[in-house]
């Protein structure tokens, strides 16, 4: 599949059936379609404990066409590897005679915080395998508490909002650099609404013959506060916002910004103030309170920040 | 010059799991190094280094992770073995019950050491006793000679299509995984054969007939789903006897599900597990010199737990001794309760002591066990004992 065409995507079977149990307006499923839409190969999906691995697994149903497993929260990395080496080992015996592919899909909680030393083993290791954090910014499948993704000033149920407090006091760990610095062929930053991108990032990665990493923002509504049908608009907003910056790594040095991005970073088109990132999510509706205002003005230092940081990472 | 009369070899414990595992040569290996487990790893990673095994054998960067890739590489259809000890059992304990829930047939074995803390990197059974209730089959080695032929036949009974649960395979740590011994080693090609090609149900890799593992349960299925773990248990007891029988044959070596010594015409009998099994034999035999008609035995299967054979075991004794290296801080030992709930199968109970003893690697002599038989004949014995600590 050398040019993208939703025709051509259409043929492809489809590995996670509907029916599934995920909230409306949740992009998880839209963005594992997509990845899962980056190759025509066999698969074997894994998962973390999470959103995702509940809502598509209540026994005695299960949306997956393709073989599945899941097995804790903090080893997704782990659970995929496990079955990646049993087809290393097969495969170099002889007694397989297939040519497999392996995701895992996780939330940011099993990615970021709990599943990242597990995740670092994996991706030191070289397992052939993709890995992909689902990323909502908040551990939603127990009820939308703060991790290490969540964004400065979000209002969590263990970060409140409140008379004396703006919501989450940190910034979100750059994971996606994280993981580039471990020197992988392939790590990108996506967003579901950029379905192009998503699905020719997943192609690499599916093709790199290594670990990789595919960070993918998922706008949340039960927990970012934004009506079910917005979904994609919020996860446009946070790439015009440079909130989240769409880019890949290759081989840990070569950065290069994806169309949307490249187009912000060459003035083709405006770059957005976070005020509007926040305006539209409850999680942040706070923020707009002028005693906020300092807050939300070293929030857009940090990010304009990074993202000149970005810049120049991608000019090396 | 003669020729030897038997292929024997000196070897430690650590060194024959090792060669148990390069004679199966299994698919996946995935382990952790911690002490006293170590030697079976960086053994086996030799044989991986000379080209000996087809093993694809991954260095993880946790225990947590060692169990998690075995559990998934055998759920994809490799035949997997693993190793650990102690901390490193306890850091896998989540992936424990997991494992067995998803009814793969892994094998690991333990080189049993205390839990921490204090930290201590001595023997007795506070790590596997901790993983009792998780759904493993769990076998117990007497000497080295055992450690190895447990490994062989751990594989049989867990793959097993009736069975079809993970098993450990205890060893001692230090006293048997470090201690060299003389051992009669099986040739390799009838160990393979013994073993046989590994069968599994429902394999992650066969594309074509896709499976989920693992899914999420809700209270309807759960509870049902466990005890199809309890018949599988059940199935075990012959599984594990007939694969003893069919070991002695290519062995020489006859094992049971309970092992006895003098027993069946003493009137106080000790329970034990592991090393001191072979110490306490030592101990009857001197106490019978003296005209004490006492015995002992050992659970080699203490997952499933043998109750029909310790039952039968205890009928008409007088007293029934319970050794337990492991304290469950706050009540008994943890085989004491369970070898009294199967001398209620038996109309008579005996009298029933418990002894904690050599904990964190404290040392127990043949005069210690000695005095234990004594204790109790003489009646200075109370319910729960902590041989070696004064009170």
């Amino acid at each position: 599949m050398s040019t993208l065409s939703l025709k051509d995507l259409n043929k492809i079977p489809v590995r996670l059936a509907s029916g599934h149990r995920l909230c409306a307006g949740c992009a998880e499923a839209i963005i594992a379609r997509q990845i899962l839409m980056g190759t025509e190969k066999d698969v074997v999906v894994t998962c973390s404990t999470g959103c995702f691995e509940v809502s598509t697994t209540i026994f005695p149903y299960t949306s997956w066409k393709v073989p599945y497993v899941h097995t804790a929260f903090g080893n997704g990395a782990a659970t995929c590897a496990g079955v990646e080496s049993a087809y290393e080992s097969l495969k170099r015996q002889g007694k397989i005679d297939k040519d497999i592919r392996f995701v895992n899909f996780a939330g940011d909680g099993a990615t970021y915080d709990i599943g990242l030393q597990a995740l670092s083993g994996a991706m030191e290791r070289g397992h052939k395998m993709l890995f992909v954090c689902l990323n909502n910014e908040a551990y939603m499948n127990t009820g939308i508490q703060r991790s290490s993704a969540t964004g400065m000033g979000a209002s969590t149920t263990t970060s409140w909002a409140g008379s004396v407090s703006y919501g989450k006091k940190e910034y979100a760990k750059d994971m996606t650099k994280i993981i580039a610095m471990h020197d992988v062929p392939y790590v990108a930053q996506a967003a579901p609404h950029a379905w192009r991108d998503m699905i020719t990032k997943s192609q690499k990665a599916f093709e790199c013959n290594g670990p990789s990493f595919i960070n993918a923002l998922s706008p949340c509504p039960r927990g970012w506060r934004f009506p079910s049908e917005k979904a994609m608009e919020i996860s446009k907003l946070a790439v015009e916002t440079c909130v989240w910056p769409l880019y890949e790594v290759e081989n840990g040095t070569e950065y290069h910004l994806s169309p949307e991005s490249q187009r912000i970073a060459d003035g083709k088109v405006e770059k957005k103030p976070v005020t509007e990132w926040f305006a539209a999510q409850g999680r942040y509706k706070h923020l707009m309170n002028e005693r906020w205002e300092p807050v939300v003005e070293k929030i857009q230092s940090e990010l304009d920040d990074r993202w000149n940081y970005l810049l120049k990472l991608c000019q090396l | 010059m003669m020729k030897p009369k038997h292929n024997d070899i000196a070897i430690n414990g650590d060194s024959a799991v090792a060669l148990a595992w390069k004679q199966i040569n299994p698919d996946v290996c995935a382990a952790y190094p911690i002490t006293p487990q170590t030697i079976i790893v960086e053994k086996f990673a030799e044989y991986v280094a000379n080209g000996e095994v087809d093993t694809e054998f991954v260095c993880v960067e946790s225990e947590h992770s060692a169990l998690t890739l075995c559990t998934t590489s055998c759920s994809a259809g490799a035949r997997t073995f693993t190793a650990t000890a102690s901390q490193g059992l306890a850091y896998m304990w989540e992936m424990l019950p997991i494992t067995s829930s998803m009814r793969v047939p892994l094998i690991m074995a333990v080189a049993n050491r205390t839990v921490s803390g204090p930290i201590n990197i001595n023997n007795d059974h506070g790590d596997v006793m901790s993983a009792r209730d998780t759904g493993w089959l769990s076998l117990f080695a007497e000497n080295v000679q055992q450690a190895y032929d447990m490994s062989i036949i751990a594989p049989k009974i867990a793959e097993n299509h009736d069975v079809q649960l993970p098993c450990l395979v205890n060893l001692d740590g230090f006293i048997l995984t470090h201690a060299i011994e003389r051992m009669t080693p099986i040739d390799t090609q009838t160990v393979k054969k013994f073993v046989g090609e590994f069968e599994p149900l429902y394999p992650l890799l066969d594309t074509d007939h896709p499976v989920s593992h693992n899914l999420m349960d809700g209270p309807l299925f759960y509870f049902p789903h466990k005890y199809q773990m309890v018949l599988a248990m059940e199935k075990a007891k012959k599984v594990a006897q007939d694969v003893f029988d069919e070991f002695a044959k290519i062995s020489g070596r006859q094992y049971h599900l309970v092992e006895e010594y003098m027993c069946e015409d003493a009137d106080c009998i000790a329970v034990v597990l592991g090393s001191s099994f072979g110490t306490m034999k030592e101990a009857v035999d001197q106490l019978r010199r003296e005209g004490m008609k006492v015995g002992v035995a050992m659970p080699r299967v203490y997952r499933p737990w043998p109750v029909e054979d310790l039952a039968k075991l205890m009928k008409g004794k007088k007293a029934v001794i319970v050794m337990d290296r492991h304290l469950s801080v706050g009540s008994y030992g943890p085989m004491f309760p369970e070898v009294c709930a199967a001398a209620l199968e038996n109309k008579e109970v005996p009298e029933m002591y418990n002894y904690i003893y050599g904990l964190g690697g404290a040392d127990t002599m043949v005069s210690d066990f000695m005095s234990v038989y004594k204790d109790v004949k003489d009646g200075r014995a109370k319910r729960v004992n902590y041989l070696g600590v004064s009170e």
